[in-house]
């Protein structure tokens, strides 16, 4: 995938994050900073992340590929959806 | 013989609460207060420099506190409560993550006799509203990052007089209401004066949902000390040298029954690890802390089960003595598994919000039936009954109702504001509990399922009710019908049937957009896992949907009767 359209998924991604998961506006996060240890996005909302994905990049990520480790970061989010994408 | 010999059949024996009271150093009509016995009975007893806390949060954070420092936090939090103007019977919500404040805060509202309502902090503000407005909550603790959520329903709730922050920075604005507080900044407070309460004083007011009807407040007492006291003891065997980890939140009852006085009034040490689930953080916290005592659920214990064996053998959990579980049914494959990974089981424990302490057990040392709930706690009479008759059953391996003789002592004493659906949980003497099962030849009882359609998901309770009225606020949304679905790791999890208002077009975007207004609205755990557009919903010929129907689509089960459904 082309650098340029990593980062925007990158930014995507982390957008989403930002603007559906955080609740203290003060809060910033990163592509690294991790989502699902750190309580950021819980187990069962996971799952809303997970038909974002999957509306958004019109793929289809199998239930054991959709760990708490893989999501746990915008970078390992991104990572796994670009499996998907190929 | 030493306590921990003893049978399940050596504590049925003459069981009276009074052993508990005895050890409690309790008598009739005397003052009981939880809070003081949880921290200064301790440091009275020579425990005050004994770990009461090892935490662990976000970031990496790490802090342990004594019990000499929880005295002090819970009387330093309980005079700036009271220096307020808050006062016994008071409700007291707390609405934070599980950080040290939130377990100070529970002593130091019990010691100035005010009511704590602890709130999951994942609530959405429309959860939120109406467990505080049913309470007429006066005061709310919270932290930051939750406090949109309460400056959004604030002008809805008269009775809400504080907003104290926990995390206050100096340089943002304290908004309406809202004041500051900083435990670590306070002066510790080190002589309070406890409020006299007695055994009917009330104590802690945990929010339950059911199937129709808002939720409901459900009321406990400083005497639940009695039962909590015990069955931590005898079910969950802590001894004075345990490293205790509950990792329930005490947003739930089981997080404050167990995670806090349970524990606390045995003068345990114990954990809080406050960060998202991942297998290899648990494992390493057990490792560090060289846990031996652990009390999870089995959603929990299947999430580990699912991220695998291998990543076990990096931790040393040779600590772990002991395991427990609560919340949903254990399945026996998950006990089988705690067998052969951790050389000893889950033993299952099965109890309510409404009956504030453990009631049915795998005893330890007593036989393990995998999937079995276990026995009565001693001093419980518990029975199936039969659903129409209300008697009991007698003959084994029949499913009934699961129902209880009350009274024991940490029973609730009401449902808050709400006498009618009080009375609707006793019949013909029993207290029910909403739940299926048989028992066995040999007294186990085996747990079926709901008597009603309340969603059980990772042993948290979610009303259908409340989700079906939430969806309908969204726009598109014209009629709803909410049941559950299987779920390998969560037993089971939401699932919503919609038809869509003139103008609306079924499409994935507008089920995400339906999922996250359910979760911020409601919770994440009430957020539907899945949508299903529907052109109509099925319908009795009244008009009333027949939700019964689509729960048995989900669960592939035998639809039934379906004379009444409604025709085209």
């Amino acid at each position: 995938m082309e650098e340029k359209n990593l980062q925007e998924m990158k930014d995507l991604v982390l957008n989403y994050v930002i603007n559906e998961y955080l609740e203290d506006e003060d809060e910033t996060i990163t592509y690294d900073t991790p989502l699902i240890s750190s309580g950021y996005v819980d187990s069962f909302s996971m799952v809303s992340l997970l038909v974002f994905l999957e509306n958004k990049f019109k793929i289809k990520i199998p239930p054991s590929k959709a760990t708490p480790e893989a999501f746990d970061s915008v970078n390992n989010i991104v990572t796994l959806v670009n499996i998907f994408l190929k | 013989m030493p306590d921990i010999f003893s049978t399940y059949e050596e504590r049925l024996k003459d069981f009276d609460w009074s052993i508990s009271a005895n050890e409690l150093e309790y008598r009739e009509g005397q003052i009981i207060n939880i809070g003081w016995y949880c921290s200064d009975r301790i440091c009275l007893k020579g425990k005050a420099d004994k770990i009461a806390l090892f935490y662990e949060g976000f970031g990496g954070i790490e802090k342990k506190y004594t019990y000499n420092d929880i005295r002090l936090a819970g009387n330093t939090i309980g005079t700036f409560l009271r220096n307020l103007g808050i006062k016994n019977e008071d409700r007291v919500c707390l609405f934070m993550d599980r950080i040290p404040e939130l377990y100070f805060s529970f002593l130091g509202i019990l010691k100035i006799g005010a009511i704590v309502q602890p709130l999951f902090s994942a609530f959405g503000d429309e959860s939120l509203f109406v467990r505080l407005e049913n309470a007429q909550t006066r005061a709310i603790i919270t932290q930051r990052k939750h406090l949109s959520k309460v400056r959004k329903i604030l002008d809805r709730l008269p009775h809400l007089e504080f907003i104290i922050l926990v995390d206050h920075v100096k340089t943002k604005p304290l908004g309406n209401k809202e004041v500051a507080f900083s435990l670590e900044e306070s002066q510790p407070v080190e002589i309070m004066e406890v409020f006299p309460t007695f055994a009917e004083s009330p104590s802690v007011l945990h929010y339950t949902s059911g199937t129709t009807g808002q939720p409901k407040g459900v009321k406990h007492v400083h005497y639940s000390i009695i039962s909590q006291y015990l069955t931590s003891k005898w079910v969950l065997d802590l001894r004075d040298e345990d490293i205790y980890w509950c990792t329930a939140d005490p947003g739930w009852v089981t997080g404050t029954s167990y995670g806090i006085i349970g524990p606390w009034s045995l003068g345990i040490t114990q954990c809080v690890l406050d960060t998202g689930f991942s297998a290899h953080a648990w494992y390493r916290f057990i490792e560090k802390y060289r846990i031996t005592m652990w009390y999870s659920a089995p959603t929990a214990i299947r999430s580990l089960m699912k991220a695998g064996n291998e990543i076990i053998k990096d931790y040393d959990l040779s600590s772990l003595r002991h395991l427990a579980s609560v919340g949903e049914p254990l399945n026996s494959e998950a006990v089988i598994w705690s067998e052969k990974i951790f050389g000893k089981p889950f033993l299952d424990t099965f109890w309510q919000t409404e009956t504030g302490s453990i009631m049915i057990t795998n005893f330890p040392g007593m036989k393990v039936k995998p999937g079995s709930m276990g026995k009565p706690f001693p001093g419980i009479i518990g029975v199936v009954l039969d659903p129409k008759t209300y008697q009991p059953i007698t003959e084994s391996g029949k499913i009934g109702l699961i129902a209880f003789k009350p009274d024991w002592p940490s029973m609730m004493r009401s449902y808050w504001n709400n006498e009618e659906k009080y009375e609707e949980k006793f019949v013909n003497g029993w207290y029910l509990s909403g739940d299926k099962a048989s028992i066995d030849v040999e007294g186990y009882f085996w747990f079926v399922g709901r008597d009603d359609d309340v969603i059980n998901t990772a042993g948290h309770l979610v009303s259908p009710f409340e989700v079906e009225s939430a969806l309908l606020e969204h726009p598109a949304v014209g009629e709803s019908a909410v049941t559950s679905k299987p779920d390998e790791v969560n037993m089971e999890v939401v699932k919503a049937f919609i038809t869509l208002k003139p103008g609306f077009t079924a499409s994935p975007d507008l089920e995400l957009e339906i999922m996250n207004f359910i979760r911020k609205k409601l919770s994440p755990l009430a957020m539907p896992q899945d949508i299903e557009y529907m052109e109509k919903l099925p319908k009795t010929r009244s008009g009333k949907i027949m939700r019964r129907l689509l729960h048995a689509k989900e669960w592939g089960e035998d639809i039934g009767d379906i004379s009444t459904l409604e025709n085209d």
